[in-house]
């Protein structure tokens, strides 16, 4: 069934139920891909597997309920304005998807592009955001750079005095970036995968990853049984190290808790994301009216989706110092997710030393922004048995090589 | 005193002390003790508020944190205007004046509430289904609007004026709620000579003794209430009222925030508003007590209708009656202690709807006109309740409806603490499961709810062997799951989740609780779910038959209630956000009047303007005077470590790329250092004082972190080295003298150390004394010119500055450093390199020390990526037009590299420019192009090095 | 905020140290003599364990010195703290 407006005033009018935004059925026997975590990633996979490359013999399975992992736990925050061209093809490849998502899917994910700003607090940062600009410009990325004035006129509630601490001395914005209801997505693409005969499995838990004695995968085992499947991609944001250890391998990775919190919902004040890397936050306002406030994750390796307190606290003096009129608002709700860090903070994507299992991991921070160009290029990656173009330098074997793709490098800041 | 509602004795208000206070304009009356929330229903104001979605009318719910309905804004004037507060927790002040929120034009009549007149529309989940075309228009007509709806209270237009605090504490025993299972057991800690504190959200001490009449161990509760607090003073025991535990995080520590200033009037200006507690407990005990479970029904969110405790506590608390003709639904037999109260204050008890199938003892007994098995069908009245409709058709006028669905223990806090919980089937609710020693409850929060059982858990949890006895709930029947009705039945009302929207959501296939919280967002409110949640899990399970406990419980999360940002943020704000360094001659420099820059955390001059000069034309004279005379700076800031011991020389070799164990002593060497995977980390001079002491020098930003890294070494992977680190930084003032006239500029003050070329070549140190006072002085330069670094112990800095000042020295800034280090080709650790840059990029292959065997980096460089020919490598550029610092560099129309620095060139009049060049060096003559949004701009490739190749200068 | 026990100092607030790893990677002694795989193994491969983890703390506003310590990453909290060079605790 469509979803519009029309549908919703016979289901009003009419009072019948709605039919199931996906089945919950038995895993089967087998399946041709089983891609294992049902986060925003996985789903996205499982859908442009089916939609453009006609394999539909796939499950998603997934360990507690969809969504439920980084998808539902992030700030939303949507940009492509990074600096490495390997980074901005693929962000950009997602933020070209995301402008189409929810009529791609017939789903409100309530894409927003209100522009996101980064701020530049010192002549350095200032010079590192202009090497954005410029990079983004030649890779027809929009990114602009504003100056104080031009900031705060774009977001009024901005501080913009020179006697600040950290003043703002520019800011740069990228329009088309803004926000997503990040569970919609995760649901959007569930219907879309289910509709295409894909069969997402909740509380089905992957205990063992199974290889044929030459060396290949051929099925995972699972707390409801033995699921055979000719290629098994690992899409567990967090839990990635944990998963491939099952197959034998050793990843690049360390997980950290990552926090965020929603104050009390307030009418719209905010009209923008603004971030700060020099002092460690990022802000929006939600459509229901919670600031959303994010920052740099726990400092140790833990899977306990729960940090300090003294974390959230740094974060709140730095959003109150840019927004001292939030001072007396409240903090609601505060939350974790486990972040998959890698080396150098860019994600592995690709094939791993076992043929036939497929790794889409290490998005660290910032992996909701790709969640549909992920999936897609991951789907044709898996497809096709080879590298996309897009994800070929996100390989695994960029750590042995040293061809990093250092994003915060850029950031470093030394006089 | 007009307070219709009032009762004319009892009660912990004081009706002599009448406070005056505005609601949405309206000047109204109330008594010192008083709630906002127990001042309206004294004044007979149920109506409150509007309800987030459909913009319902929305009276007072409860009379604690867990009220979802009545929020305010209370204004205190210019930024003291705090939106979303209960009112059930707003002390009442003289003078305050309180705003409803979310409606307009007026609370009695909102325009908002068309969304009402659509609900069926609106279903849980709509919004993913529509508002999808035409595509631009979700950003620019559908969303605004979706957000305008939305959002509550207005933030405040002004900046917060209150200040905030935080407090660190430390006890043995941390007791969260001062009622009667808390003051036992803070009685109990006490007696064993615990330290003890004592929180409780509450004005006053007591909790649930405040509203309670029977006895409490032979003497009426009140009595022993006093006695017990009387002991806890006696005892030394911290007793913090208006202070909420709102979090508990690893290793025992809770957070509390305590409210200072709210609840007064005009508070002393040095008070702080707020002050947040991180207590650090070795036991925690939590009493927090448990909530009243509201009843789902059509119409049961209409102002008047309420929960049966809180109509008892604002009776015997506050002196109020919320109703003169009131229907009670009771699924637990506590509804019949709050019945039997209001009847006793003269209330009119019109019905007992029981929903139990047979009458127990409580209700047989109670003398009040009591239907078994009946419930409540519907409600009416328009911003009042006026009528109750029972499901056996009886219609029923009244001015107040109580709920009792039996008990919602607050195991909040303990589920933080990640200790289990579980479903006590008898109790139809979560109890805390098994716990540790360090983490215990007693009292309602434990399932006990006779005040006996309480104190004796009270007790138990505060006595030295902690496990408390595990007493029954007698007096407390099991709570029915909700029954399923046709029309509005809300179960959560702030966001106005009905059970239509939780059976939409579980037909659509949302079946795990945490999909149904989403897609209907009940238990998202701010009240975070307390009354909502335990209902909407009892109804998911019914429609998805399955049993509660396979459903299980959405995460516990901190807050347990809201907390204000500025007292998380405490005191850092402002010039304690994070102290600015300043340098010991920042006061010199300063009256020189500079202009500085933020470089971390440290501020420096930038640029020194004189008269009406603006920075290209200070930078271009400060440039002159160093080419051509000399000029002075502060580079304190610059990061200082000394290597002494046997093995310095060894560690060094290992930790930097170059040989420095071959380095006299009195000389010096550029030093670099590497990660361990290759890339430049960092750089600074490396001098030798001694056979077994060096002093280092790091940039101005890595000082804490090359420390780190070298202690890394020592420490863990060579710690047979003889070798000891210590941070100098802040030991010495240092400042640079650079220029051909460098030399005269000091002599006069150098008295002890021979300046002679010869004596003192360039890369050379001498330890001597510098206007009388012990100094470090290195032949160094950054600039391509004769220079010297003047160490001198920090606080004799200023007078150094000052004597050599006095010399006609111009003081330049770091402006004027980049360009004529960049003149000269020298890079800057974080402009020139960004953490993917290796040596050799930068021209500076040549530092690595060859025959060593090894060193921190050295394994990485042999990495096929690194050897590759066409990485980006350090060149310079040369232009008609000043190139800006990050644009592209492109060659066919592919981006090779970019623009690291670009400056003016006073010395060379042309704009000059370094950049990483994809195989930079073989490109030497070519003509490149950079982008820019206006033209494109064309660059010759030259080599780094602008001025002075031979370095005939440095060595003047 | 963990409560971590300094082998030197005793029990101090997690704001007073620094996270510095995962413990017991050794430096390979013979660098060149490895493989690229193996000196990326040395590099970047971390067990990232779901469970106990034996990692690296430096009380960097007290003692200054490193130390290792076990800790559940399910639960957060720590078995054991030891000083380096010594055995992990079983």
């Amino acid at each position: 069934m469509r979803f519009s407006i029309f549908s919703l005033l016979r289901h009003a009018i009419g009072g019948t139920p709605w039919p199931e935004q996906w089945r919950s059925p038995e895993p089967k026997a087998a399946y041709d891909v089983v891609i294992i975590g049902a986060g925003g990633h996985g789903l996205a996979t499982a859908y442009y597997l089916a939609r453009e490359h006609g394999i539909r013999r796939v499950a998603v399975l997934e360990r507690g309920w969809l969504g439920g992992g980084n998808t539902g736990r992030n700030t939303t925050v949507i940009r492509s304005n990074y600096l490495r061209d390997e980074s901005a093809a693929i962000y950009e490849h997602a933020l070209k998807l995301w402008e189409t998502l929810a009529q791609e899917l017939n789903y409100n994910v309530m894409y927003s592009p209100r522009g996101v700003m980064m701020l530049a607090h010192s002549v350095h940062e200032a010079q590192v955001f202009k090497r954005h600009v410029h990079a983004n410009r030649l890779n027809g990325v929009d990114n602009e750079w504003l100056t104080p004035s031009e900031a705060k006129a774009f977001c009024p509630p901005l501080n913009i005095s020179p006697d600040l601490r950290y003043p703002i001395l520019g800011a740069a914005l990228q329009r088309r970036g803004g926000v997503a209801r990040h569970d919609a997505v995760a649901w959007g693409y569930a219907r879309g995968a289910n509709a295409l005969g894909v069969d997402i499995i909740q509380n089905c838990e992957v205990t063992g990853i199974s290889r044929m004695p030459s060396g290949p995968v051929n099925a995972v085992e699972t707390t409801r049984g033995r699921i055979a499947a000719r290629k098994v991609a690992v899409v567990a944001a967090g839990h990635t190290s944990v998963v491939l250890a099952m197959a034998g391998v050793r990843m690049p990775l360390e997980s950290y808790p990552l926090q965020a919190l929603v104050s009390e919902p307030v009418k719209p004040v905010l009209p923008c994301v603004v971030m700060s890397n020099s002092i460690h936050a990022y802000i929006s306002q939600s459509d229901k009216g919670e600031l959303v406030i994010g920052a740099a994750t726990d400092a140790y390796v833990s899977y306990s989706q729960a940090g300090g307190l003294h974390v959230a606290e740094h974060t709140l003096e730095a959003i109150c110092e840019l927004f001292p009129t939030f001072r007396r608002l409240r903090m609601l709700r505060n939350w974790g997710g486990i972040v998959d860090v890698t080396p150098d903070r860019s994600p592995i994507i690709g094939l791993t030393p076992v043929p036939g299992l497929y790794v889409n991991c290490g998005w660290g921070t910032g992996g909701f922004k790709a969640t549909p160009g992920s999936g897609h290029v991951f789907a044709a990656t898996i497809a096709r048995g080879e590298p996309h173009p897009i994800v070929a330098p996100f390989a695994l074997e960029r750590f042995r090589t040293g061809a990093l793709i250092d994003e915060a490098a850029a950031a470093a800041v030394a006089h | 005193m007009t307070q219709p509602f009032r009762t004319s004795e009892g009660g912990r208000i004081d009706r002599q002390r009448p406070i005056a206070f505005e609601f949405d304009g309206r000047r109204l009356t109330g008594c010192h003790s008083d709630t906002l929330a127990s001042a309206l229903l004294a004044n007979g104001v149920h109506l409150v508020g509007r309800s987030f979605k459909y913009h319902r009318p929305r009276g007072i719910v409860s009379a604690g944190a867990e009220e979802p309905n009545a929020l305010v804004t209370i204004d205190r004037g210019n930024g003291r205007i705090t939106p979303n507060l209960r009112a059930t927790q707003a002390e009442l002040y003289d003078g305050m004046r309180a705003r409803s929120q979310n409606r307009f034009p007026s609370l009695s009549f909102d325009l908002g509430a068309v969304s009402n007149a659509i609900s069926p529309l609106l279903s849980a989940g709509f919004y993913y289904k529509t508002f999808m075309w035409p595509r631009s228009f979700w950003r620019h007509v559908y969303e605004p609007a979706i957000r305008a709806a939305a959002g509550l209270g207005r933030a405040p237009a002004a900046a917060d004026p209150d200040r905030y605090l935080q407090q660190y504490m430390h006890c043995d025993v941390l007791i969260i709620g001062a009622g009667p299972a808390g003051l036992a057991a803070a009685l109990a800690a006490a007696a064993r000579k615990a330290r003890v504190v004592v929180c409780d959200e509450q004005a006053e001490l007591g909790g649930s003794l405040l509203t309670e009449n029977s006895e409490v161990e032979g003497k009426p509760a009140s009595d022993w209430l006093v006695n017990a607090l009387h002991m806890l003073r006696d005892a030394d025991v911290m007793l913090l009222p208006r202070t909420t535990a709102f979090g508990w995080f690893p290793g025992n520590m809770i957070g509390a925030v305590q409210r200072v200033t709210d609840h007064l009037p005009d508070p002393h200006p040095r008070l702080p508003r707020e002050r947040l507690w991180h207590i650090r407990a070795r036991e925690v005990v939590v009493a927090a007590g448990a909530v009243e479970r509201p009843l789902v029904f059509s119409g049961n969110d209409r102002p008047g209708v309420m929960l049966a405790d809180a109509a008892r506590t604002y009776l015997l608390r506050y002196g109020v009656k919320v109703g003169s003709r009131v229907v009670v639904a009771a699924e637990s037999d506590s509804a019949y202690a709050a019945a039997v109260a209001l009847r006793q204050a003269g209330i009119a008890i019109v019905a007992m709807v029981d929903r139990r199938p047979a009458a127990s003892d409580v209700a047989r007994s109670s003398g009040l006109p009591v239907r078994i098995a009946a419930s409540i069908a519907d409600t009416s009245g328009s911003l009042r309740i006026n009528r109750a409709t029972l499901s056996n058709g009886e219609k029923i006028s009244c001015d107040a409806l109580l709920m009792c669905g039996g008990w919602i223990p607050t195991v909040h806090l303990f589920a933080q603490s990640r200790e289990k919980l579980r479903f006590d089937e008898a109790l139809q609710a979560f109890l805390p499961g098994v716990w540790t020693g360090h983490a215990r409850c007693a009292g309602a929060c434990n399932g006990a709810f006779d005040l006996t059982a309480c104190i004796e858990e009270g007790y138990a949890a505060g006595g030295a062997n902690g496990q408390p006895q595990r007493a029954r709930h007698p007096e407390c029947a099991p709570a029915l799951p909700p029954s399923v009705h046709k029309g509005m039945a809300f179960v959560d009302f702030q966001n106005d989740v009905t059970i239509k929207d939780l059976r939409t959501a579980t037909q659509e296939g949302f079946r795990s609780i945490e999909h149904v919280k989403r897609y209907t967002t009940t238990g998202m409110a701010t009240d975070q779910g307390k009354l909502a949640n335990l209902n909407a899990l009892a109804i998911v399970a019914d429609l998805l038959h399955q049993p509660i406990p396979r459903i299980g419980h959405t995460t516990f999360r901190m807050p347990y209630t809201p907390v204000t940002f500025g007292a998380l943020a405490g005191s850092a704000r402002g010039d304690l956000f994070e102290p600015v360094r300043r340098t010991p001659m920042h006061d010199q420099v300063a009256a020189l009047g500079a202009v500085f820059e933020n470089v971390g955390t440290w501020q420096r001059a930038r640029y020194f303007p004189q008269g009406s000069e603006d920075m290209h034309r200070a930078v271009a004279r400060e440039c002159r005077a160093v080419r051509n005379a000399v000029g002075m700076f502060d580079a304190t800031t610059l990061g200082k470590i000394e290597v002494t011991g046997p093995d310095a020389a060894e560690f060094l070799d290992r930790i930097y790329t170059g040989s420095l164990s071959r380095l006299a002593p009195g000389r010096c060497r550029y030093g670099l250092l590497l990660t361990e995977a290759g890339y430049v980390l960092d750089d600074g001079v490396i001098a030798r004082l001694g056979p077994d002491r060096f002093h280092v020098t790091t940039t101005t930003n890595g000082a804490a972190s090359v420390l780190h890294h070298m202690e890394d070494y020592r420490q863990t992977e060579f710690p047979e080295l003889r070798v000891w680190l210590t941070s100098v930084t802040e030991q010495w003032a240092v400042i640079a003298l650079q220029g051909p006239l460098a030399r005269q500029a000091i002599a006069s003050h150098v008295q002890d150390i021979d300046l002679a070329p010869d004596a003192l070549p360039h890369m050379s140190v001498r330890e001597g004394h510098i206007c009388g006072v012990p100094a470090r002085l290195f032949r160094v330069s950054f600039t391509g010119e004769l220079g010297y670094e003047i160490n001198v112990p920090a606080d004799h800095g200023p007078m150094v500055w000052q004597a050599i000042h006095a010399g006609n020295v111009t003081a330049y800034g770091t402006e004027t450093m980049h360009v004529l280090r960049a003149e000269k080709g020298y890079i800057v650790v974080g402009q020139e390199t960004d953490g993917t840059v290796i040596p050799s990029d930068v021209g500076l292959g040549w530092t690595i020390g060859r025959e060593k065997p090894d060193f921190v980096g050295k394994r990485s460089l042999a990495r096929p990526d690194m050897l590759r020919h066409d990485r980006k490598q350090l060149v310079g550029l040369l232009s008609a037009d000043l190139l800006e610092e990050g644009a592209q560099v492109i060659s066919d129309g592919a981006g090779i590299g970019h623009v690291t620095s670009a400056y003016w060139s006073e010395t060379l009049q042309s704009p000059i420019a370094l950049g990483l060049i994809a195989a930079g060096r073989s490109r030497i003559g070519e003509i490149l192009h950079v982008p820019m949004p206006d033209r494109t701009i064309a660059v010759r490739v030259t080599d780094p090095v602008f001025y002075d190749r031979q370095g005939a200068r440095l060595h003047g | 905020m963990l409560l971590i026990d300094c082998p030197w100092c005793g029990a101090r607030p997690e704001n007073e140290f620094r996270y510095g790893g995962e413990a017991h990677i050794a430096r390979p002694q013979d660098a060149a003599s490895l493989d690229d795989a193996a000196w990326t193994a040395f590099l970047y491969m971390r067990n990232n364990p779901k469970g106990r983890h034996a990692e690296r703390w430096r009380h960097i506003h007290g003692c200054g010195r490193f130390f290792n310590c076990l800790r559940d990453t399910v639960s957060d909290r720590i078995e054991a703290t030891y000083k380096p060079g010594e055995p992990a605790p079983q």
